[in-house]
């Protein structure tokens, strides 16, 4: 059954510059259960896209299209009726462990504050609710560390923390924006294991935003590929990885460090990131694209599904391979 | 999990991004100052003040000593400000013209706030530096007694000063240096404490140069900065409490006066119903104080745009 | 907790030792010695004063005398001017006058200022957030010596609402003009620094997470953003305290309100130098004391702030 249905969706950012196009008709949906990735290089939109569909763009942000809910617009709701879906039905986890905790409330304030309000909790019971989930992210003895302060734990323990607080009304959808960025290499192996556990023992539907393709390979059912606020391609995750249709996913591909092959350079994609208040008019992708054609330039390829992909380029498959 | 090392985040940062050209830092604040209208206008006033405050007088066919004993009998009628008898902003409450008064008023708050930011600025940007640079132990004990002063009420003190060694402009200026270098100190030092540790210095360091040198070619002229940014805002500050002594009486003297002194001047003639006096003082004494609030933020903002 | 307070008296008491020490050395400094400046005192008065000072004691055993006589048994000694007054009695007479309008326009600066930073971050860039911002501009470098006359003209001789001075016993109507003219500037500067820490904060990541969590915004405000937000105001009391008691002396001398500062204005233009020492003193006293109190309430809501 399908989770969370997004159409067409666009956010605009008004700034001392002009507009910013973060997103430009972005489509996609989850299914219960699920996980898929939505990995891109920064500035792609794939965080703003999360944002978005939570209600959480920043002051100058406006989005466009539908993020439907169970059938219902996220974009379009009242502020207390989203309320409702935040934390309860769909919980997000951000980027950095550091900023995103209340460095002057207790952990047991900021997580019991979830239970009091969504599940109608006691305090005293939301507190013991708070240690039992904190134990359950395997944080050494939760008991009597629930009642810290943010500064009192590492990096690794406050994402497990905040993963903690994402699962305590048991979410059917959890949003994780590049969970593991902000932290050392063996904390995010760690950290996706807990992921695996989560998905295992909660049946959480999961979106990981990422732009780490390792990640991606051992985690999720399927991956969406974004640049310059647009999808690429979409496919499961397997078929992705063995035959990518298009020019950005191979290059992705290729940029990754493998050790299984002998190769002494890295390769990179040439050129950069678009500039995301003036993009070309046709394929964002297409100052950048190895081979790129005449109407490349002009014309924005749409999305379609092909051999079980969906993608945008108006290459042919053979090209690409 | 060791594939994360080369992501495509860092693939964007390959590509050198040289366009970037190096400009010069003064030309780019200069530019930036140009560009906030409220800083521009308020220059434009302040330059009119001194204007005003240093050849005001001539357009006055009055002197600031002058009593006018025809209109003194009745103020209320005779004094109101006219351009028929050139008393343009009419008579103060002794019967002397109040154009005349103003101008000389101003001329002495602004004397006296751009003499004490001058002291200010110098005592503290000097003691400041020297404290940063030598850090440990005496920077320790130079910004103990910085705390220490910062405590004091010291408008108690100056008032104190004033009354015991008779109120003169320059027990003025003493008073009101005496209290305002202090925070001059304080963010003289900070910024020395982050120039100590730049190349330049510690080429200078590991060449030899003397400390006092040091202090004097590398870290004060990386300071003028926030020295000028500073001593604009504190001008109107010390005209603040230069008027606030003399609101008081217990500042400026007769036959001297000040903005201060003329509102206080004012605002005891108010039941008369000779609000002209107390309006001209106030408007003077007002733009003065916004004037250079403005230019100073202009200033601010243009020489330390991170700061915002 | 206890060593951070010893901590911060390890510098007061210097401080106050130097104001001390620093007034009394200003007051012998005096040219003619304090006593016979220009009007010759009575000679009762003079007795009295040499008397107490013990002026053939050497100069640190005088100041010694006065410190331990201000500390065992609140006694600035006598006035200069005024046979029968002793600094106490003076001090005791005002002080509670100027405490009563200084605390409520410390409470009306703090409340106000806060409300009004706190909406106009929340409403931001609407006509609420351009109202106060002009407002503050405008107000915060207003000097009290400027709102006072203004507010006597407007309100007692054109209004006719108020009266233009006096106590009486703090009635009210008595009450709200010295309280209006303290606290305006004070009040704008705090809501200008409330306004810019809450816009602040409100970009915090960890504001993101609460409104993730699915919290209403109020409560967000309240129980998120405003500990963090407040913390700048703090560090902002200490120096506005100097400056509401610095104003004060304005205050009370345009009123007439039988205050500490009207006593200190007086004894200025009669040089009786122990009445100014002994309010310079308590000044200096009263804001250590406060200071400690802001340290104190800072690391209190700072957490990573341990004693």
């Amino acid at each position: 059954m399908t989770l969370l249905q997004v159409n067409d969706l666009k956010v605009k950012f008004r700034t001392g510059d002009g507009i910013v196009n973060a997103v430009n008709g972005v489509s996609f949906s989850v299914n219960e259960g699920e996980t898929l990735a939505i990995v891109g290089e920064s500035g792609s939109g794939k965080s703003q896209t999360a944002f978005a569909a939570m209600g959480l763009l920043a002051r100058n942000g406006a989005a466009e299209g539908e993020a439907l809910y169970k059938g219902k617009n996220l974009l379009t709701m009242r502020p207390s009726e989203l309320n409702k879906i935040r934390s309860r039905e769909i919980a997000m986890i951000f980027q950095d462990p550091m900023t995103s905790l209340n460095p002057y409330m207790r952990i047991s304030d900021q997580m019991a504050e979830v239970l009091t309000l969504h599940e109608g909790m006691s305090k005293k019971e939301a507190v013991a609710e708070a240690a039992r989930m904190l134990d359950a992210v395997r944080i050494p003895d939760a008991k009597a560390r629930v009642t810290m302060y943010p500064h009192e734990f590492s990096g690794g323990m406050r994402q497990r923390i905040m993963i903690a607080m994402a699962l305590l009304c048991r979410p059917k959808l959890l949003i994780a924006d590049e969970p593991t960025t902000a932290l050392d290499v063996t904390v995010q192996a760690q950290i996706m294991d807990l992921f695996g556990d989560i998905r295992r023992d909660f049946g959480t539907g999961v979106i990981l935003i990422t732009h780490d393709l390792g990640v991606v390979a051992g985690f999720c059912d399927r991956t969406l590929v974004m640049y310059g606020g647009q999808v690429m391609e979409q496919a499961t995750t397997s078929d992705l990885f063995e035959r990518p249709t298009h020019p950005y996913t191979k290059g992705l591909l290729k940029a990754v460090p493998r050790f299984d092959r002998e190769e002494e350079v890295l390769q990179t994609i040439a050129g950069e990131p678009p500039d995301m208040s003036r993009l070309p008019a046709g394929c964002p992708f297409s100052p950048r694209c190895s081979i790129v054609k005449e109407r490349c330039w002009t014309d924005r390829p749409v999305l379609q599904k092909e051999i079980g992909h969906c993608r945008a380029c108006h290459a042919d498959l053979q090209e690409v391979a | 999990m060791l594939t994360s090392r080369t992501s495509p985040e860092q693939l964007g940062d390959l590509p050198q991004r040289a366009e970037v050209k190096g400009r010069s830092l003064w030309r780019d604040a200069v530019g930036r100052f140009a560009a906030n209208r409220a800083a521009v206008i308020s220059l434009v006033v302040l330059v009119m003040i001194f204007l005003f405050a240093i050849f005001g007088q001539i357009l006055s066919p009055h002197e600031p000593d002058y009593v006018d004993f025809m209109l003194r009998g009745n103020i209320k009628e005779l004094g109101v400000p006219s351009m028929e008898n050139q008393h343009y902003f009419g008579l103060e409450k002794e019967g002397r013209d109040l154009y005349v008064r103003v101008v000389q008023g101003t001329r002495i708050s602004i004397l006296v706030g751009v003499v004490g930011s001058i002291v200010a600025v110098v005592v503290g940007t000097l003691y400041g530096a020297i404290s940063g640079y030598f850090g440990g132990r005496v920077d320790n004990i130079m910004m103990r007694i910085v705390d220490i002063l910062l405590a004091i009420p010291f408008m108690f003190v100056i008032i104190l000063l004033l009354v015991i060694f008779g109120r003169s402009p320059t027990m003025l200026f003493v008073g009101i240096g005496l209290m305002s270098w202090l925070n001059m100190a304080r963010i003289a030092r900070g910024q020395t404490l982050t120039i100590k540790n730049k190349e330049f210095v510690e080429a200078a360091i590991a060449s030899g140069v003397r400390p006092i040198k040091i202090i004097l070619r590398h870290i004060i002229p990386n300071l003028a900065g926030i020295v000028v940014v500073y001593a604009t805002l504190l001008v109107p500050e010390l005209i603040i409490t230069e008027s606030f002594i003399s609101f008081l009486g217990l500042g400026v003297q007769e036959p001297q006066t000040s903005l201060g002194a003329l509102i206080s001047d004012g605002a005891s003639q108010l039941n008369y119903g000779t609000y002209w006096m107390l309006a001209f003082p106030l408007f003077f004494f007002l733009i003065t104080l916004y004037a250079f609030f403005f230019v100073g933020d202009g200033l601010r903002d243009a020489l330390d745009p991170k700061d915002r | 907790m206890f060593a951070f307070i010893i901590r911060r008296l390890a510098v007061a008491i210097p401080t106050i030792l130097v104001l001390v020490v620093l007034s009394y050395i200003l007051m012998f400094a005096a040219p003619g010695g304090p006593f016979n400046a220009e009007r010759p005192l009575p000679p009762n008065v003079l007795e009295n004063i040499e008397a107490r000072y013990g002026l053939d004691q050497p100069y640190w055993k005088q100041i010694y005398d006065y410190l331990v006589n201000i500390v065992f048994h609140f006694d600035f000694g006598p006035s200069f001017k005024y046979r029968d007054r002793t600094v106490s009695d003076i001090i005791t007479q005002g002080f509670p006058v100027t405490l009563t309008y200084g605390f409520w326009s410390f409470v009306v600066a703090v409340i106000v200022g806060v409300s009004l930073g706190i909406a106009a971050a929340v409403k931001h860039n609407s006509i609420l957030d351009y109202f106060a911002v002009g407002v503050s501009i405008g107000a915060q470098s207003l000097p009290n010596f400027v709102m006072a006359p203004v507010l006597v003209l407007v309100f007692t001789l054109w209004l006719g609402w108020l009266p233009g001075g006096g106590w009486n016993g703090g009635e009210w109507q008595f009450v709200v003009m010295p309280v209006i003219a303290l606290s305006t500037s004070y009040m704008a500067s705090i809501a200008r620094i409330t306004r810019s820490s809450m816009l602040e904060v409100l970009n915090a990541g960890f504001i993101r997470t609460a409104r993730a969590k699915g919290l209403p915004m109020k409560r967000i405000i309240f129980r998120h953003a405003l500990k963090p937000a407040i913390l700048p105001v703090l560090s902002y009391l200490g120096p506005a305290f100097v400056m509401m008691i610095t104003g004060s002396v304005i205050v009370d001398s345009y009123f007439s309100t039988g205050g500490i500062g009207q006593f200190f204005v007086n004894a200025a233009f009669n040089r009786d130098y122990s009445v100014m020492m002994g309010i310079t003193i308590l000044m200096g006293v009263l804001t250590i004391v406060f200071n400690l109190v802001v340290d104190l309430l800072y690391a209190w809501i700072d957490p990573k702030i341990r004693y």
